[in-house]
């Protein structure tokens, strides 16, 4: 492309920064982070004369393929029970990432080196590519597969459905409170360098053994821009660690942005690959092997401890609790049981597991039968329409869960919840890691230090809230999950389209009333509200009642 | 003799998952049902750009979910001072059994600005990869061709300080203006065309410093250093620069990119652009340096003041709050202007620097402030008096 060297053209186009004279750029977002001491070199070394011909051209594969991919009728393939899931996938991860590239601002003040500034700008177009390329990925999904119903409500589902306000974490982190935590430590070091790889790398695979090859196209295309990403926020970290002050909220913010991405990401990426895929072959990757891979082996052991030598304080024990939550506790199991629970409130089809799938489970997880497989069978008994109610205000030794009221998944290893009186309010968490967030990091003290600028979580946090006390369909019929017919779900809990065996808002009419847990447990008095929590974390695996006592 | 295993990969098999292959409820709503479009059809760039950031006075039922320290979190409507119909009514109140109900979409005036030019990732990559395509093969037959050798040496002291000097107006301004404004505008479709601005200043920028690079490579007398003092201690470009940080001082998203886009390119960037470096090029032997700014003009005058003026048009014809707005646009023209004007007379020394002179400054100043007012007229907004003092 050009006779003159990267490094050449990188270095002369360090001279186009300049410091101001006569008047500041505006400051618009603080931090209690210090850079004093470090100065870093862009690791990017990227310059746009190279970079648009360099997009321009993964483009062009990209959209080669979408038209092979028509053209070669792939969705005569493409196993439905795997596109179901993408209409969830596909309505979050536009926002994160184009709320990527609204976080880099957040930078350039608080990190001040204007040789790193060049790399974020390239990120923020980069995250413009991602969102808008997803976007299209989506529109082409609701117009070549079978079922449009909810890719073509999907923006406006994904922000009133509770699975879209899980999922809105991974972007509303990124752009407030302190802009390090936010826009590098959450957004770079912690979403980008470890999460990405399983959503980016992990599911797509698991979209190519289900006859979608267009997912693994476009996102490995976005994954190949995550590696300079990468990048920024390394540069960013080391700076960061180069005054000793910073150390305390470092190991503040690693400990938040861990547990919050394992908590969000684990759940819904963990969901599509086991309970999303109908590849059963033994020696395919389980979620957990492959998290074991990607984030364990290669993030954590690889990347995070090396950094040790330099002061970082690594949250070892959230690292090996996400693990446990993930091998011993069933944490991908019990929210994939609550999203079909749910399956009301959702805007997509989830398929029932077959013999076929509990036999693999049962190799991957040895012990998976006995805990969920009942459930699944009554899931199954309970699929269409024929005088009952949907699986969720059915007898199934099913108690439905109080929400955590940080990461907003529902609290589903019961022994595990944990509840907290703050601002007035009774609250619950999925984990004590969530109750710490909430109640000592995202404060305006931390440790005794004054920390002015972390954020707040604000918002209408428990979605049931809203709808205390509603009919069902009155629910549905708000949010707007209703097909053309005006009284067809969208949702479903099979994958049968034969208009007979759907699900209408006339079933739901004769359901009980939606109750909010957190609603309820606030109207307790303080000895009910004990007793419910003691109850609670008798309850479970697998949703089951507490047994009863002696 | 030996035997081959099986490889293990996953089986296609025959779903029948496309479109039509059965009818049921939905089973032709083949279009995003979310947003009303700007014309009768709904367009590729309004598919994946509109509402991918979400609004809680429509459907964003839960509220935003993370704030800065002072609780606040999103995209708040008060980041500029302008507003769009429907910016003053509060955001829906959510209690237990309130429902998730906000206003009709669009809920506010806001959701109505489309970029006129369209832009989402495959527009943005294809363009800009043209550019610096044809920059490249611009610069590289000129080197073949010995053209710099043309150049008579007070026009290389030229294109060394003054061409060189606004490669930092551009980078300046890409990145602590139009890059910060990115984060600042309510909808998905205005931080686009901004991020996108910021993006065509931020690659002429590196596009004037690699020329550069060329030309201290190819001229034994270029000193590619040049730049930065000018920049730094010029007395004619300490106008432009003292305007240029002033700029990325704004607080006010919109106003930034009102006065960057709509007052200071046509006063200050286009004449010097347009009317003094296109226009002396010629005649001191350089037919590279227009080819090179000309990409940059390009992205000014056909793209980027496309957008500003959709964006703003909407603003001064708003139904609810036309006055308002053209009331707070006339004060920033009034400021604005007069620190644009200041600096482009500030300017007026390089006009006598070329040994083939391009036309006058004052004609040129006379030019821009006539295209200054027509891109006004089109905004129904008056000239400021500023303009004629």
């Amino acid at each position: 492309m050009s006779r003159q060297s990267v490094a050449k053209a990188h270095e002369k186009i360090q001279e186009l920064a300049w410091e101001p004279l006569y008047h500041k750029p505006v400051s618009q977002y603080g931090t209690d982070y210090t850079f004093q001491k470090a100065q870093k070199k862009d690791p990017l070394k990227q310059v746009l004369r190279s970079y648009f011909p360099m997009q321009e051209e993964k483009d062009h594969r990209v959209y080669g393929a979408s038209d092979g991919a028509i053209r070669g009728n792939m969705f005569r393939q493409v196993q439905e029970r795997w596109l179901e899931w993408q209409k969830l996938f596909l309505s979050i991860i536009p926002l994160p990432e184009i709320s990527a590239a609204r976080a880099m601002p957040l930078l350039f003040n608080t990190v001040p080196n204007p040789e790193l500034h060049n790399g974020q700008a390239i990120q923020m177009i980069d995250e413009v590519r991602h969102s808008t390329i997803q976007q299209n990925l989506k529109r082409l999904y609701m117009n070549n597969y079978i079922d449009p119903a909810g890719f073509n409500s999907s923006l406006r589902n994904f922000q009133n459905d509770y699975c879209g306000t899980i999922g809105r974490q991974f972007a509303e982190g990124f752009i407030t409170g302190d802009a390090i935590t936010a826009a590098s430590i959450y957004l770079t070091i912690v979403a980008e360098t470890a999460f990405t790889n399983t959503l980016f790398v992990a599911m797509p695979a698991e979209a190519a053994a289900n006859g979608d090859y267009l997912l693994p196209t476009v996102f490995h295309s976005v994954q190949s821009d995550e590696s300079r990403h990468i990048s920024n926020g390394y540069a960013t970290l080391l700076m960061a660690l180069a005054d000793e002050g910073n150390h305390q909220l470092l190991e503040r913010d690693l400990r938040y942005a861990w547990w919050n991405n394992h908590r969000v990401v684990d759940a819904a990426i963990g969901t599509f690959i086991e309970y999303g895929t109908k590849d059963r072959r033994k020696d395919r990757e389980s979620y957990a092997e492959m998290w074991r891979r990607w984030i364990y082996d290669d993030y954590y052991r690889s990347y995070l401890v090396p950094l040790e030598k330099y002061g970082l304080v690594i949250p070892h024990d959230l690292i090996e609790e996400s693990w446990n939550q993930i091998w011993n506790k069933g944490y991908v199991h019990e929210v994939a049981q609550f999203f079909a629970t749910g399956w009301l409130a959702n805007y997509w089809r989830i398929d029932a597991m077959t013999d076929k799938d509990f036999e693999w489970f049962e190799y991957k997880y040895p012990g998976w039968y006995d805990k969920y497989g009942a459930w699944w069978e009554n899931y199954s008994r309970l699929a269409t329409p024929n005088g009952h109610n949907p699986i969720a205000l059915e007898d199934v030794d099913y108690v439905y869960p109080a929400r955590c009221w940080v990461c907003m998944v529902p609290c589903l290893v019961r022994e595990d919840m944990v509840m907290a009186e703050v601002d007035g309010q009774m609250r619950t968490y999925c984990h004590e890691a969530c109750r710490w967030t909430d109640t000592v990091a995202f404060r305006p003290t931390f440790q005794g230090r004054e920390t002015p600028n972390m954020g707040q979580l604000i918002g209408k946090r428990e979605w049931e809230t809203l709808y205390h006390g509603w009919n069902w369909a009155d629910v549905v019929s708000d949010m707007g999950y209703v097909r053309d017919d005006g009284k067809t779900l969208v949702a479903q809990p099979h994958l049968d389209l034969d208009p007979k065996k759907m699900w209408t808002l006339d079933h739901l009419r004769r359901c009980p009333p939606l109750g909010s847990p957190n609603v309820v447990l606030n109207e307790m008095s303080p000895d009910e509200q004990k007793a419910y929590h003691a109850d609670y974390i008798r309850q479970g695996p697998a949703g089951r009642p507490a047994p009863a006592t002696a | 003799m030996t035997t081959a295993t099986e490889r293990s990969a996953p089986k296609p098999e025959f779903t029948d998952a496309e479109a039509g292959a059965k009818v049921f409820p939905d089973s032709t709503a083949r279009r995003y049902n979310y947003y009303t479009p700007q014309k009768r059809k709904q367009t590729h760039y309004e598919d994946v750009t509109v509402e991918v950031q979400p609004d809680p006075r429509h459907y964003l039922s839960q509220g935003w979910l993370y704030g800065f320290s002072d609780g606040i979190g999103g995209y708040p409507l008060e980041w500029t001072a302008l507003k769009a119909w429907g910016s003053d009514r509060p955001v829906p109140e959510r209690f237990p059994g309130s429902g998730g109900k906000g206003y009709d979409w669009p809920a506010h005036g806001w959701h109505e600005f489309r970029d006129p030019n369209e832009e989402w990732e495959l527009t943005l990559y294809r363009y800009n990869a043209n550019v610096v395509r044809q920059i490249n093969q611009n610069v590289e037959t000129a080197r073949q061709s010995k053209a710099f050798e043309q150049w008579n040496p007070n026009w290389v002291t030229f294109v060394e300080r003054n061409v060189g000097a606004w490669m930092h107006v551009e980078h300046g301004l890409g990145l602590y203006l139009f890059a910060n404004a990115n984060r600042r505008a309510p909808t998905n479709m205005h931080n686009n065309a901004i991020s996108v601005n910021s993006m065509h200043r931020i690659r002429f920028a590196q596009d004037l410093a690699l020329y550069n690079l060329t030309l201290s490579e190819e001229i034994d007398s270029f000193d590619g250093a040049a730049h930065i003092e000018t920049w730094n201690s010029d007395p004619a470009w300490q106008g432009v620069r003292r305007v240029a940080e002033q700029l990325t001082g704004i607080d006010d998203w919109a106003e930034a990119i009102f006065a960057a886009n709509i007052v200071f390119e046509p006063l200050v960037g286009e004449l010097f652009r347009s009317h003094l470096v296109q226009q002396a090029s010629p005649g001191n032997g350089d037919f590279v340096t227009p080819t090179v700014v000309g990409a940059g003009e390009y992205d000014y005058s056909e793209r980027d003041l496309r957008y500003t003026k959709a964006m703003f048009q909407l603003l001064t014809s708003d139904k609810e709050f036309a006055d308002h707005n053209v009331g707070l646009l006339n004060q920033w023209l009034s400021t604005w202007t007069e620190r644009a004007l200041a600096a482009a007379r500030e300017l007026q020394p390089l006009w006598s620097q070329p040994d083939a002179k391009p036309p006058r400054f004052e004609d040129g100043l006379d030019r821009a402030k006539s295209r200054f007012s027509g891109i006004l007229s089109e905004l129904n907004l008056q000239d400021p008096k500023e303009l004629t003092k």
